[in-house]
């Protein structure tokens, strides 16, 4: 398959792997952080770890987009979808997340009306093609999905959609990042930029890293040898003293982002007094909010809304996985009380999420990353 | 066989409640289009029961229901797929499919020229299986209560070799042989339901893999066991394999022959072509020595010409399955969580 073949040559990764292992310093411990899920699962699914020396590590970041989302906004969502004649649209690895009160898809058993969509436009479309329903769009993610939201919202002004809304939960990739990495006791070397996030806030937007944290970043593209190229322009920094931002997604993503995808969001949205985040409790101005001026597409203003907060699960430790405290094995709870079948925590919801990931494809591998720590 | 000229012709051009009330109208229906089409002479006098000889060996009974949408495919469609995914079951058993029954559930309004489409295809497809429907039914139920049509078919197959096939027999060092491309199916019919605005070239593999069976039957008891792998694709197939013999499946990502058509569309949407839904298809385990005979025999009949062996049986880890990537690493092939796919068949 052209345009992805080039990117899982086992033979460019072969000479990658190669590199990396000239790079390192036997026994001196790299922890890596890749930042988004979409990374995570690529990681998994194509067996990567493997290929790495022994001396990188890899913690798995708080970039997938699901796993961030308290229980309290699914409740939310749920007596949004319990409405009469409401239709809640939203993609599919949201129906699992389990709220205080169940899942949408639990919900859905009971009689909503809950429907998968693949983007915001379609549920727009869907308002559309059944005027005599409300449908509200339960928009989640990072910067990545929150231009496709802002679009949507602007098209609907336009066209005029009297029976449509967006519950909004975009969030912003700056402060959970600032939060890990003033985490005491922090335990990442380097980071790995997301990808898809930066094609639309740039490269630039990851300064502060090095230049407040000393960490170095490169943000990567998704392909296994993306990934692999990523790491090892990583230690190529750490071998020749250097810490920086770094782009080897260049294919996409430019260092002052995309400006229009960002004034669309500008246009629609503004950030959020604070947010309450799975695992990382409430973070100040970091998630964006429906304009006053496109009040009359806001769920938030239309739908009287419990808006509780509940405590994650005491067993559930997704906040210190999120953060690359421990590893998803580590959690009491994981692959016993908590299975992709049966999720406690968010983490373990989506394939993009740590624990999922590494139930899913990794669980094997354990004995290697129990080796210990700066060993 | 009874002269089907003299007939009624079928008036109606949708399927009403009358049709299923079992009166005038449900004799029309039955006469004009499920005789006219399926008609054989176990059929033909419509009793309560189709009476036939019991064959010389061991009986191999199953049932499957059908619900796909849209009731036509690229490469089919529900009547097609309601014959070949039972014989395909009664065939992976070890057995020669001899008869079916099909049970219709129809829905109010359902254009009659539709369910005619359905009822010739199911026909063309048992010839060509060698089958011969011998029961029926139809039931009727109101609009909005049923996607157009969903059929039961249930089979009955005889097994006319003493070979003993199941996962208790499959022993580390068997390989693991796939009779051609995966994620056709359930890819053709993901793109024809037109909600992923996905256009592309790809057909259903939906077939009889009766042949195919038989071939590797030949084989003795070298042949341990065999799957086909519908609902829940390759991934699920092995992991049950692995889960039922405690034994642990290796498979190489680089040997999966995948269509690059189909390819590009689970990249697209993100799916794994190892958990979408084959019809035509079909996996076995058999003895280390045979695996390059049985390749052969496999490739030479047109459904296996891109049959590959696709990996080993290894004695650990107990119960899992295992994939070496095409880049050199290895993962997990886990069971599918949930449904994140649409009905496919």
């Amino acid at each position: 398959m052209r345009f992805v073949d080039e990117y899982r040559d086992p033979a460019l990764a072969r000479s990658l792997a190669a590199e990396m292992r000239s790079l390192v310093t036997p026994g001196e411990t790299v922890r890596v952080m890749e930042i988004c899920g979409g990374h995570t699962h690529a990681i998994y699914r194509h067996g990567l770890e493997e290929l790495l020396p022994a001396e990188v590590e890899l913690v798995h970041g708080p970039g997938c987009p699901v796993c961030v989302i308290p229980a309290g906004r699914v409740d939310d969502a749920v007596a949004i979808a319990e409405h009469e004649g409401v239709t809640l649209a939203t993609f599919g690895d949201m129906l699992r997340v389990p709220g205080g009160h169940g899942s949408l898809s639990e919900a859905a058993a009971r009689g909503a009306d809950v429907r998968m969509v693949y983007s915001p436009l379609d549920a727009l479309e869907l308002a559309h093609r059944e005027p005599d329903r409300h449908v509200c769009f339960f928009a989640i993610g990072f910067e990545t999905t929150a231009p496709a939201t802002a679009v949507t919202l602007l098209r609907a002004r336009a066209e005029g959609a009297p029976n449509f809304s967006v519950f909004c939960n975009h969030v912003l990739i700056e402060p959970p990042l600032r939060a890990i990495l003033e985490t005491p006791g922090l335990q990442v070397d380097a980071f790995i930029g997301p990808g898809h996030v930066s094609s639309v806030i740039g490269t630039d937007a990851y300064r502060f890293i090095p230049a407040e944290y000393g960490r170095a970043v490169v943000v990567s593209a998704f392909e296994p040898v993306d990934l692999l190229q990523s790491i090892a322009m990583l230690l190529r920094q750490r071998a020749e003293g250097r810490c920086e931002v770094e782009n080897q997604y260049t294919r996409v993503v430019r260092p002052e982002g995309n400006p229009r995808a960002l004034a669309a969001i500008a246009e629609t949205m503004e950030t959020r007094q604070d947010f309450e985040w799975r695992g990382l409790g409430v973070l100040p101005r970091s998630a964006l909010r429906i304009r006053d001026e496109l009040a009359a597409l806001d769920a938030e203003r239309l739908f009287e809304l419990p808006g509780a907060r509940i405590e994650d699960p005491k067993a559930c430790r997704c906040g210190e996985v999120l953060t690359g405290q421990i590893k998803p094995w580590e959690c009491g709870v994981f692959g016993t009380a908590c299975t992709p079948e049966r999720p406690l925590g968010t983490c373990m919801v989506s394939s993009e999420g740590a624990c999922a990931a590494y139930f899913s494809y990794g669980r094997l591998r354990r004995p290697r990353e129990e080796a210990p720590v700066g060993a | 066989m009874p002269d089907r000229g003299r007939r009624p012709p079928l008036r109606d051009e949708r399927v009403t409640l009358a049709h299923g009330a079992g009166g005038k109208a449900t004799r029309d229906l039955v006469a004009a289009l499920f005789l006219e089409e399926l008609g054989n002479e176990v059929l033909d006098p419509l009793g309560d029961s189709a009476i036939v000889s019991p064959p010389k060996g061991r009986l191999a009974l199953t049932t499957d229901s059908y619900v796909v949408r849209p009731l036509a495919f690229p490469g089919g469609d529900i009547g097609e797929l309601a014959v070949n995914g039972t014989v395909n079951d009664l065939a992976v058993a070890g057995a020669r499919p001899l008869f079916l029954t099909a049970g219709f559930v129809l829905e109010e309004g359902l254009p009659v020229a539709e369910l005619r489409d359905v009822v010739v295809s199911m026909a063309a497809a048992a010839r060509r299986a060698g089958v011969a429907v011998a029961a029926g039914d139809t039931k009727v139920v109101e609009r909005g209560k049923a996607d157009g049509l969903y059929v039961t078919t249930a089979g009955v197959g005889v097994l006319e070799h003493d070979v003993h096939l199941g996962p208790e027999r499959v022993r580390p060092g068997d390989r693991v042989l796939l009779s051609g491309t995966i994620a056709d199916h359930g890819m053709a019919v993901m793109i024809a339901r037109g909600d992923l605005r996905l256009e592309g070239d790809v057909e259903s593999d939906t077939a009889p893999v009766h042949e195919l069976a038989a071939l590797l039957l030949s084989l003795g008891d070298s042949l341990r066991w065999m799957r086909d792998p519908t609902r829940g694709g390759l991934a699920t197939a092995l992991n049950e394999l692995a889960s039922q013999s405690g034994l642990a499946v290796r498979v190489s990502e680089a040997a999966l022959p995948v269509r690059p058509s189909v390819a590009a569309a689970c990249e697209i949407l993100g799916i794994d072509p190892l958990y979408v839904a084959n019809e035509g298809k079909l996996v076995a385990i058999v003895a280390e020595e045979v695996s390059d005979d049985a390749l052969a025999l496999l490739r030479e009949h047109s459904l296996g010409s891109d049959a590959v062996e696709l990996g080993v049986v290894d004695g650990e880890p107990e119960g899992m399955v295992l994939l070496d990537t095409a880049l050199g690493g290895s993962r997990i092939v886990d069971m599918l969580v949930g449904d994140p796919l649409p009905r496919i068949c």
